[in-house]
């Protein structure tokens, strides 16, 4: 087995291209674009220079002490909280925009849930100077007022999106309408690694520098490699940016955390891989949340960020090949992980990092001691501080 | 049954009028009134929408339609049972998407035809893209009928005219379903260029609303595809949609 990519646009079965027919002309020339844009130093450098002097990379990678003794093994933070934005999101974003720039796009569409890549693309598109229309379900705007405010300060459009579940999976759906409409002189920067082909592979390479620079690290720090690799998912452009530089090393463990909402067995989740079917949703065929007629149901996460009834079609190879082990937990049990990693280490995780912190701590003492464990910690919390006060679990 | 439409359309001299309505929108027994209306007011070949609850291909209008149809609990078996109730004698066409079809099973085709329809047009599903399901359609029992885009180049309509049967659907616009004022200034010229690399018969859809556009896109193309409109009339009353249909006709026919 290897996890190779197939250059058709798929992942074994998985991936593909279900779109609208107007669209498969703007993916023909995206995906020209983006392989001459790697050929060319020119636009690498740019990237590059972006990254470090804007973005702030390379990210760190920090010890947890008080995390590491409650597990009983080294646990290794990969610091992507510490971005410009507050998240992994803007790796994506930065390359993306430029991209656009380079194919002569001035306008930008996003779709955002927890609203980290709605930021981090309203942040670029004002750097660059590119006008951008953020596509946000009107529940998750409600949740996360905070980001609404940053992309308005930034001079984005954001548009409530008020069809079907009025989260993610409908910003997405508005986001592609858009895109249908606008294609010749907009580029749609999708935020995780779904949609249609290229979108999958260029969001995971684009994310790659995450897996890359902490590998790299753990060498440096731990003097070997990680034993587990552990991130969120919610469509998994995290997890595939850490996970990728250590697919062909076999004998790191990858861990993908879902959401499990209510439990599993309420249905009231997001935990596509787990409970999920293959089936198309957003022009890939992955795993989804579908009822037995082909219908999505509705997702749930306390964490706007995962809360999508789909998931990135790799993932779903990486599941279905073994090379990827997939989990799940809780809101409760986030939630709980989100306030005792604040008070430990002094990081204020993002709750859909708080998913993937959760599980390590339900699995304290599966690492012998000298058995590091890399931890990727997408993003920082202050955008949920007010939605968990609110929930009463800390008094604001 | 499609392609003798078609013919004898042509024979007369005649535009082919295709109508589109949401299976199960408003409520069924008016889905059922609807789709007897369309026929009677003179729709050529119905289109009948299985909804699907993520249309990205869709404007408002039948977004909406959608999310009510399966409020009231439509489905691939539910729309099928409704085109046999019907007693159609025009040709029905399948629009859907492409999850609720595969996630009907592998004779879904088979029970379509024998509910009574005659195509099946799935707008998440181009050409090349998926070589497995579109033999699957290709090879059942009903007319596969494909779409063409105006940013499709010359090669690809060529292309996709060698798959499609029954008649190939042209959008006439960059964007979604939905009603516009204005028909698209650069269909003639895509419409001149589809001619060039297709024999089956093209009908123009999304945009057109009035009896105005009839007249105009009828006078470049072998039919018209009006949905939107339709769906919209038939939210406020079905009456008021087989009204609309019945304009459309006569716009159609003056030529």
């Amino acid at each position: 087995m290897t996890a190779s990519v197939v250059e058709s646009g798929r992942f074994g079965a998985f991936g593909g291209r279900y779109v609208p027919e107007t669209l498969i002309p703007a993916l023909d020339a995206l995906e020209v674009a983006y392989a001459d844009a790697l050929r060319d130093p020119a636009f690498v450098t740019a990237l590059g220079d972006s990254l470090r002097t804007y973005v702030g990379r390379p990210s760190e990678l920090s010890d947890a002490p008080h995390f590491s003794a409650l597990i009983g093994a080294p646990v290794y933070l990969k610091r992507e909280d510490l971005n410009h934005t507050g998240a992994h999101k803007i790796n994506n974003a930065m390359a993306q925009a430029l991209l656009a720039q380079r194919m002569g796009k001035k306008r930008i569409i996003a779709e955002t849930g927890a609203g980290q890549h709605g930021v981090a693309t309203a942040t670029v598109c004002a750097r660059l100077g590119l006008e951008c229309v953020v596509y946000m379900g009107e529940e998750d705007m409600r949740r996360q007022q905070l980001n609404v405010f940053r992309m308005r300060l930034m001079g984005a459009t954001v548009v409530p999106v008020l069809s079907g579940t009025r989260t993610l999976k409908d910003a997405t759906s508005e986001a592609i309408r858009d895109w249908v409409t606008t294609c010749e002189g907009s580029h749609y920067i999708i935020g995780s690694v779904v949609g249609p082909a290229p979108y999958p592979r260029m969001v995971r390479d684009f994310q790659a520098i995450i897996g890359r620079e902490a590998r790299a690290q753990m060498l440096e720090r731990a003097g070997r490699l990680p034993k587990s690799v552990v991130a969120c998912i919610g469509g998994g452009s995290n997890a595939m940016g850490i996970f990728h530089a250590f697919v062909p090393d076999r004998e790191v463990e990858l861990v993908g955390v879902e959401a499990a909402g209510h439990g599993l067995a309420t249905g009231q989740h997001s935990a596509s891989l787990a409970q999920g079917t293959p089936g198309v949703l957003h022009g890939a065929l992955s795993y989804l949340l579908q009822d037995d007629d082909g219908q999505i149901y509705p997702a749930h996460s306390v964490s706007a960020g995962l809360d999508y009834p789909g998931v990135g079609p790799e993932h779903a190879f990486l599941k279905d090949s073994g090379r990827g082990t997939y989990v799940s937990v809780t809101d409760d049990d986030a939630l709980d992980a989100f306030g005792q990693f604040s008070r430990m280490e002094g990081i204020i995780p993002a709750l859909e990092t708080a998913h993937a912190i959760s599980w390590i701590m339900a699995n304290a003492g599966r690492w012998a001691p000298d058995e590091p464990v890399l931890l990727c910690v997408s993003g920082r919390g202050d955008k949920d501080v007010a939605q968990v006060a609110e929930m009463g679990i800390v008094p604001l | 049954m499609i392609t003798q439409r078609f013919d004898s359309l042509r024979a007369a001299g005649r535009r082919a009028l295709v109508c589109y309505a949401t299976a199960g929108h408003p409520d069924r027994a008016r889905s059922l009134a609807l789709l007897q209306g369309l026929e009677a007011a003179g729709a050529d070949v119905l289109e009948v929408g299985v909804p699907f609850s993520d249309p990205v291909a869709d404007g408002p209008v039948i977004q909406s339609s959608s999310q009510q149809a399966l409020a009231h609990g439509m489905t691939f078996e539910g729309a099928l049972e409704l085109i046999t109730e019907a007693k159609l004698s025009v040709p029905v066409v399948l629009f859907s998407y492409l999850n609720p079809i595969v996630a009907a099973g592998p004779d879904a085709l088979h029970r379509a035809r024998a509910a009574g329809a005659h195509g099946v047009l799935v707008t998440d599903l181009p050409v090349g893209e998926d070589p497995e399901r579109e033999a699957w359609f290709g090879a059942g029992p009903l007319d596969f009928v494909r779409l063409v885009a105006p940013t499709t180049p010359r090669d690809r309509m060529g292309l996709i005219a060698t798959h499609g049967r029954g008649f190939v659907y042209l959008i006439s616009r960059l964007g979604v379903t939905g009603m516009q004022d204005e028909i698209s200034t650069s269909l003639p010229s895509t419409l001149a260029t589809l001619r060039e690399v297709c024999t089956l018969p093209i009908c123009v859809g999304f945009g057109i609303s009035t009896p105005a556009h009839a007249r105009q896109v009828g006078a470049l193309a072998d039919g018209i595809v009006v949905g939107s409109a339709i769906v919209r009339a038939a939210e406020r009353s079905v009456d008021e949609a087989v009204a609309l249909t019945r304009s459309l006709r006569a716009a159609l026919d003056e030529g």
